[in-house]
This record gives structure tokens, sequence and C-alpha cells, in this order.
């Protein structure tokens, strides 16, 4: 194996999946903020750096083994994983594909920007990924992961999870 | 107190109301009044344990570049000294399992028990209410360390904040049963409120350097805000009165124990188990 680039190593992050939404990469999160290559041949160096979701959030340990297993079965024998917490990750972050697969897979992509705040009791206007209605209620703020919220469509009447803001 | 003292202790500090009001919160795992509410605080909960894992790490980082002479003081409990001794470095998860009740920082109002749903909102949203601001300030310090895990937090209290200020007002302009529950909620852990804005010894370093954060700035910040969603619940103040303290300086109200005793006794009984 000869010098690696960094355009390969993305490459093969990209079949890495969210165990939790497995719709999506980790570079359609783009939580993968950089990635560095050193050295070549059995010495090349991989070093990944990825920022949490959520502070807790349990799929991080899960996400560095994926991306372990994505460049060791390629070869690469020194994989370093580098938690980066600032700047703080937002679904800005995400790419429009990404958003894309989220609706496809049935859960409601975020819809602003996170860098506009909402006040401290106004609420997202949530279009159902179902059927499309805006008629969509807030069930609750927190949902079966960190980053998802419940709704419940007023017009199809499915309950539906949407990726919040954030 | 050096300034590497200090910062360690404001460190772990945070790390400890995190991890404690988290473990509080995890309690109600299973038991919520309804689903969603059970997954709300055990999400909720995470955000806290995320957030104290974070501030554990790099409080561990700080200890072991101490000077060896430095560190044999800091911590009582056996288990950790025959670490330190040993001259092995310490983790995370050794500040967490292994430190005594008074080597706790936490605020006292972080360890008062459940009780019921009414003192559960009202524990998390006085302290949200806190969090909020200090996190806002707390992202502007010198560290570079303490203000990234400020601004990752800060994102997350907006939601505790919403979710129990919703909460305060919900019960409180709700029935007359839940109003009442309120009310008393609101009454009785009103007394741990003024810890969070002493400034100590430490807090009064960590401003200097630029690293803390004022705590008297905020208070009127929390107070303003305290008293908006109190005055829209229909729940009155409490009149000023005199409030309980210690918790900081590691002087705990009985319920910690407990939390620890349930909290570390895998790991006090069988040192570096895992599952």
């Amino acid at each position: 194996m000869g010098a690696v680039s960094k355009e390969q190593i993305y490459e093969w992050l990209s079949s890495v999946t969210d165990p939790e939404v497995p719709a999506l990469t980790i570079l359609d999160l783009g939580i993968v903020r950089k990635v560095e290559v050193s050295g070549a041949g059995s010495e090349t160096v991989a070093t990944v750096y990825i920022t949490p979701t959520y502070s807790g959030c349990p799929a991080m340990d899960v996400i560095s083994l994926g991306i372990r297993m994505a460049l060791v079965s390629r070869g690469i024998r020194k994989v370093v994983i580098e938690p980066q917490l600032s700047p703080a990750w937002t679904t800005d972050w995400m790419t429009e594909e990404g958003k894309a697969k989220l609706k496809a897979y049935g859960i409601a992509p975020p819809n602003r920007k996170a860098f506009q705040p909402l006040g401290l009791f106004e609420e997202d206007c949530v279009a159902c990924p179902r059927c499309g209605s805006d008629e969509t209620e807030l069930v609750s703020q927190f949902g079966p992961t960190s980053c998802k919220a419940l709704y419940k469509c007023l017009s199809c009447k499915e309950p539906f999870e949407h990726f919040k803001c954030h | 107190m050096s300034n590497k003292k200090s910062l360690l202790d404001y460190t772990l500090r945070l790390a400890d109301g995190g991890l404690i009001l988290g473990h509080r919160l995890g309690e109600w795992c299973g038991h919520g009044p309804v689903l969603e509410q059970d997954i709300a605080l055990t999400n909720t909960a995470l955000d806290h344990l995320g957030r104290a894992r974070s501030l554990y790490q790099y409080a561990a980082e700080q200890f072991n570049q101490l000077p060896a002479d430095q560190k044999t003081n800091v911590f009582t409990s056996v288990s950790i000294q025959n670490i330190i001794s040993s001259g092995a470095s310490i983790d995370e998860d050794d500040l967490a399992y292994l430190r005594d009740g008074w080597d706790f920082r936490n605020e006292l109002l972080l360890e008062q028990p459940n009780i019921d749903w009414a003192y559960t909102v009202a524990r998390s949203f006085f302290y949200d209410t806190f969090n909020y601001f200090f996190f806002t300030a707390l992202e502007k310090s010198k560290d570079a360390s303490i203000a990234a895990i400020a601004e990752k937090s800060l994102k997350e209290v907006t939601y505790h904040l919403r979710w129990s200020s919703e909460w305060v007002v919900r019960l409180g302009d709700g029935t007359d049963e839940s109003h009442a529950r309120m009310q008393k909620a609101v009454n009785e852990l009103w007394m741990y409120t003024g810890e969070m804005f002493i400034m100590n010894e430490t807090d009064t370093s960590m401003v200097g350097e630029g690293i803390g954060v004022d705590l008297a700035a905020i208070k009127p910040l929390w107070m303003a805000r305290v008293r908006a969603v109190l005055e829209e619940a229909a729940i009155d103040i409490p009149a000023d009165a005199w409030m309980q303290q210690g918790g900081r300086e590691g002087r705990h109200s009985e319920h910690l124990g407990y939390i620890l005793a349930e909290l570390q006794f895998m790991q006090r009984a069988y040192p570096g188990m895992e599952w």
C-alpha cells in the first residue's frame, strides 16, 4: 500500500453509518471535522477528528468503532480517533443530501438554521415526512435519542420523529 | 489555594453537579408518569452525565499533571489513595466512583430527593435557569476546554429549561392539587437556591483568571427569569429567607451518601470491574 490520500479516507468513511439513524452516514451528519494522514504503507497513520452531536450521545463509541473497522479493513493499521468539542456540532453541518435521506427514511429533517434560535416558548413548524402536511403537533421535545423530538401529524394521524434543529 | 487547585476544584464542582442531578433524574427511568416524560428525563439525565464525563476527563488530566506531593491530600478515600500512591494516573471513572462524599462539590439542591413530580420539576427549573445564564457566560472562558464544554452544554441546557419551565407553568396553573404541590416544592427547595450564587475562594480566583463566571452578575438574570415563569404559573415567590449552603465545600445533606452508596457500590466492592 502506497500513500493514502485524505480523499480516499473520506471515501472509506462514507460507508460508516450512524447506528441510531442508519439512513445517515457520519459524513451526512457532519460529525467528521477533520482527517489527517501521515506516513505511508504499513506505517500509515490516519487521525479522524469527530464531534459528538450531544454530550452524552451513546452512539459515539459505536461510531468510533465503525470508523476504526472501516479503515482497518482497508489496511490502515494505525487509526487515531480524536474527539473535538469545539466548535459545537449543529444541525447546520448536516448535508442537504443527508436531510433528503432523513426525510425518505421517515424522519422530518431540521428545517431552520440552528443559529436562528427559537424563543423560550416558541415551537418549530414541522412538516409531516409521510404526507407533507404542516398540520402537526409536538408531543415531546425529547425522543428515542437525544437528537430527535416526537411529533404527530394531525392530517394523516401518524406519529413521527423530527431531527431537532440544534 | 493555587490557581491549578482552583481550576481543579471548579472543574470538579461542575462535573459533580452534572453527575448527581443526572443520577437523580435517572432514578425516574421506568417510573415516569407517561412514556414521553420518562424519555424526556432520561434524555436530560444523559446530557448532564455527558457533560460530567467531559469535565471529569478534564479534571483527571489536571490532577495527573499535579506534582506528586500535591496529589496526596486532595481526595481522602483509601481506594483513590491506593491508585495515587502506586504512581498510576486517575481517570474519569475514579473521580466518579472512588471519591468520598465530602470530596463532592455539587450544590445541595442537586442531591435533594425526587419526592414527587413537582419537586423534580422545581429542582430542575432552578438549576436549568442557573445553567442557562451560567453557560452563556462560561462560553467566553479563557480556558479552552471549559469554554468548549460550556458551548456544547448551552445548547442542551436550553432544551432542559424549556422543559422544566413548561412543567412549572402546567402544574402551577393546573388543578388545585397540582398547584398546591408545585407551590410546596418551590417553597421547600427555595432555601437551596442561594448557594448557586455564593462566590467562594475558588470562584474569586477563577473570575480573576478570566476562566470562571461572576455569579453576582447572573443572579439578577436568574431572579428575573424565575420570577417571570413563577408568575405565569400563578406560584408565589417565597420570601427572602435563610439559605442553606455547604455543598461546594463538601458539607452535604444526608441524601448524598445514599446516592453514592448506590452509584459507587460496585466499584468499591469489586475494584476495576467491567460489565
